[in-house]
Formats: structure tokens, sequence, C-alpha cells
């Protein structure tokens, strides 16, 4: 059922254009920070406000959209996202990776490996890789003009001194096309290799932070590290419990208050595929 | 040979108050200059002129690099500009806040100037770091201690190992030993001096405490108003100071 009274998927048009300008040029320039002036948007920061507006400006009529937070495509988040825009613009939505045109995600990258024509719409809290070093945004706005990536290893130099490995494993800072030290956004390592060349258009929004950065189909995007610590994702000791799959990123779930936890997919749709086909 | 670094009529104003005045100057590769002279002569703001962290308002600081390439500081650009100023020359700061990372481990610190010029090889960097903490003296079993749990003195020698491990030719150093207690301020005075002897290093050196410049500086700047009023090697003009102003501040020294 559509909501009277809106515009078609909320945003005016003039700011969806504003959006899509900013969009091009995150494309044009890979894993730059564009500036945008974000809206007030109908739910907190920190609930994805950066990525609904993303979803608002580019979405069509024949659009089909998947919503995920953490993989799962049933937990608040995601359904509260997705009735937004069923409300708002009457686009018909999904759970299916496969059948989805636009994916706006809390986190995590489908396991079902994406195709070209897809559009992946990330929410991000914090944009900028570098700010856990260095606090100043003019600084670190010079640091990423003159490409100067040195603090960005210090990070990582300075978990395997304590941990004796890396052990950031998630938001795990990239290098996009060469040129430009990009935040993923909150994403488990475990799906940075996803990122590398894929098919699929990455849009990535910050809503309080007033940030869009893209990465267009097919572009390099490597994972940071040493050449004696090269990057490596986490992997688990047993299968997912409910489908039995080796090659997915796994949640642990505790069953009871005795110890008793079980591993399974965070991908919640590529979970119940799997068991379907069995 | 020639300068490593030069300054031509340099000048910087903050308002009505002249910080520079028409100052020429040069520090030939190797050698200490110490520059002194009490609070509000320019010395700081001179130092941060000469070493690219402050533009004149006129005037021209040129930088000499080993092959005999002259770079003029405010006309490079500002990638080329930082680039030496990584590489090619260290500034030590008074207060270690300024010029050390806190919430990052010593040996991050050290690493950190490696990782900038391109290092990507983990146990090279940490190799480096434990080798310039030797050299400074701080036990290297503290390589991952933050700096905050470190003593004043050990402060400033990480921030001198900090800036070393890249090799620079030239290092400024901002009264480095202010705030430090006499012994500590010993110690370290002839570790610096002993650094400089075997790298080789140029060095200018700002301090308004004459003892200190008289142990490290083979040349005394004295500086008052903006301008330098006397000049030379450092014990000709400590012990037979010309100028009026020079033998006030002599004088002033308290003898035991």
């Amino acid at each position: 059922m559509i909501s009277e009274g809106y515009n078609f998927a909320y945003l005016d048009e003039q700011t969806k254009r504003m959006i899509r300008r900013a969009l091009l040029k995150a494309v044009a320039v890979p894993g730059y920070q564009v500036p945008f002036s974000s809206r007030e948007m109908p739910m907190p920061y920190g609930w994805g406000t950066g990525g609904i507006q993303l979803t608002a400006s580019i979405i069509g009529t024949g659009d089909v959209l998947k919503v995920i937070d953490q993989g799962a495509d049933d937990t608040t988040n995601a359904v509260s996202i997705r009735r937004f825009f069923a409300r708002t613009s009457g686009v018909r939505t999904t759970t299916k990776t496969t059948e989805a045109s636009i994916i706006q995600t809390r986190h995590r990258i489908p396991e079902t490996p994406l195709r070209s024509g897809q559009i992946m719409v990330f929410q991000v809290p914090i944009p900028e890789p570098l700010r856990w070093l260095e606090p100043r945004e003019t600084e670190t706005r010079k640091l990423h003009a003159l490409a100067e990536y040195g603090i960005a290893h210090v990070r990582l130099y300075e978990d395997i001194s304590i941990m004796g490995r890396v052990a950031t494993s998630y938001n795990y800072p990239v290098l996009v096309n060469g040129r430009y030290v990009m935040s993923p956004s909150p994403i488990p390592n475990f799906d940075n290799p996803k990122l590398h060349r894929s098919p699929a258009l990455m849009l990535f929004g910050a809503g309080r932070e007033q940030r869009i950065y893209a990465v267009p189909p097919h572009t390099d995007v490597h994972s940071l590290d040493f050449e004696d610590h090269p990057f490596k994702v986490q992997d688990w000791f047993e299968p997912c419990a409910l489908c039995g799959s080796r090659r997915s990123y796994l949640d642990e779930i505790v069953t009871d208050d005795r110890g008793g936890r079980m591993f399974v997919c965070s991908d919640t749709d590529y979970c119940s595929q799997r068991i379907a086909e069995a | 040979m020639s300068p490593i670094l030069e300054a031509r009529q340099l000048i910087k104003t903050f308002g009505r108050i002249v910080a520079c005045d028409d100052l020429d100057m040069e520090v030939w590769p190797g050698e200490a200059l110490a520059v002194v002279g009490e609070s509000g002569s320019g010395k700081t703001t001179l130092l941060r002129c000469l070493s690219g962290l402050l533009a004149p308002d006129s005037g021209a600081v040129t930088f000499r690099s080993l092959g005999g390439e002259t770079s003029d500081l405010y006309a490079i650009s500002a990638a080329r500009l930082r680039f030496l100023m990584r590489t090619e020359w260290g500034f030590v700061h008074q207060n270690p806040y300024q010029g050390l990372r806190m919430n990052v481990s010593a040996g991050g610190n050290i690493g950190e100037r490696l990782m900038a010029a391109g290092d990507r090889h983990y146990g090279r960097i940490r190799g480096q770091a434990t080798h310039w903490l030797n050299e400074l003296e701080i036990d290297s079993a503290r390589i991952d201690e933050h700096p905050r749990t470190f003593s004043g003195g050990m402060l400033q020698r990480l921030q001198i190992a900090r800036n070393l491990v890249t090799g620079p030719r030239l290092l400024f150093m901002d009264e480095p030993t202010g705030g430090l207690d006499v012994s500590v301020q010993a110690r370290l005075l002839d570790l610096l001096r002993d650094l400089i002897e075997r790298l080789d290093l140029a060095v200018i050196f700002v301090t308004h405490d004459l003892a200190v410049a008289r142990l490290i500086a083979e040349r005394i700047m004295v500086m008052r108003d903006g301008q330098v009023v006397e000049q030379g090697l450092t014990d000709r003009v400590l012990d037979d100071p010309q100028h009026p102003y020079t033998q006030q501040l002599v004088a002033s020294i308290l003898r035991l």
C-alpha cells in the first residue's frame, strides 16, 4: 500500500538530483569521499540515513529492492527500511539476492555472487578510514589528496605487535583502484575480497558524516597488509549448523544459558536457499 | 661545500609584532647551530619558517639535498615539502605530545615514518624500531608500550628516535630539554651530542639555555626582537660577547 502525500521514494526531486550529482562524481573517482548535503530522514542517525538517501535517489519503478541487516532479511532495520520504500515508492521488494536490482545493506555483502547490473548500497557510520589516528578532518583530507597512507598501516602494525596478527576483523581498510584508501563500512573482512573486481556497482552513503563514495564495477580493491603478514579472512572450525555451508560467514548464536551455541550463516537468504535445494 | 639550508631576507610579522626582521642565515652540513634569545625574541617563529611549518611574509628558504638539488620550501608543491619533511629532516618539539602519537605504541611511533616512506614489511619495521630504541637508550622491551607510560626524558628520546629512523640529514629542535630536570637533561645532551657526531647531522637548535647551547652547538646565533644581534663560534660568543644584549644574557647566568 502506497502512502499518500509523499513524493516518489520520499525525497524531493531536487535532493535526488543533488545526490545523483555527488554519485556521478563518486563513481568517476573510485574511493574518493564526496561531500553532499545530507537531509533529515524520518529515522535517527546511525540507522542508515546515508544508505536510505542513496536508495531513494537511484530507485525507479522497475527496481526490485532487497534490504539486509547483518546478512538477515528479517531483522528490525531491514524490515522497516524495506517497508519504508514499499510505502513511499510502491516498488517490489524481495529477500532473494538473485531477484534484486538494488540491495541496501548494513554491514554484509550477500554470499550469492552479485551480477552485472545490480547495485549494492552500504550504510556507513564513519566514512574516514584514517580517523582512528588523525582526528582532524583538514589533515585527513590533505593525506588523501597527497596519497600519504602511512598511518593506515600504523593501525595494522599495532594489531600485529599486540595480537601477533591483524586483529581488525571488520571495517578493514582497502586501497581502491590503486589510489584512495577507503573504509568498506563495517562489513567483516570476510567480505572484502567480494569487493575486488565485483561486476556490481557499490555505493556507500554516510548520512551523519555527509559523505558518498563508490566502487564502480570491475575495480581493483585491495585490503591493506604487510608483505610478511598478508591479508587473511576469518575462518571457522565448523560448517553452518543449518545448511552445512563451509564457505559462508557464520554468526554465533547462543541457544541456552548453559553454554550451548551454534554457528549459522549470517546470510539468511543464502542459507534457506541451500536448505531448500538439499 | 654549500649550506644545507639557507634563508634570505626572511620577514614574518604577526600584526604589529615583527618576529623575523629581514633575517639572513645558513646552516652547513653536519653543523650544530644554536639559536638563543629570550622568550618572544622570534626563535621559534624562525625555526617554524625554516622547517616549512610556517610560511614567511617574504623571503626564501632553500634546502639543498645530497645530490645538490635545491628546493625553495615555499615554492615547491605541498607534496614535495611534506616528503622532504619526513625523509630529509626531522622536527623535535618542546612538548613531546605534539611530536608523538600518544595512543600508538613506541614501536608504532618509530615505524610510522618508515611506513609513510613506503615500507610494507612488518619484520623490517620492527627491527628498525628496536634498533632506534637501543640507540636512544630506551629499553627495547618497552617497544609495545604506549608513550604515556614513559617519563619526560624517555618521551624526548622516543621523539628523537622517531625522527632519526628515516636517516634525515637535518634536525630541527625546539627546546628539546625544556621541562627536564638537570641530570636527565645532561644525559639527553650527551646522547644527542654523540648522535650528531656519528650520524653527521646538521642541527638547528632553539634554546634559551646558554649552557645547553655551549654543550651542543659549534655555532651560535643570538636573537632579539626578530633580529640576529650577534653570531659566531659558540665559545667565542659566550666567552667574549660583543653586543650589549649578549653581554647581558651571559652575565645573567647564575653561578654556583
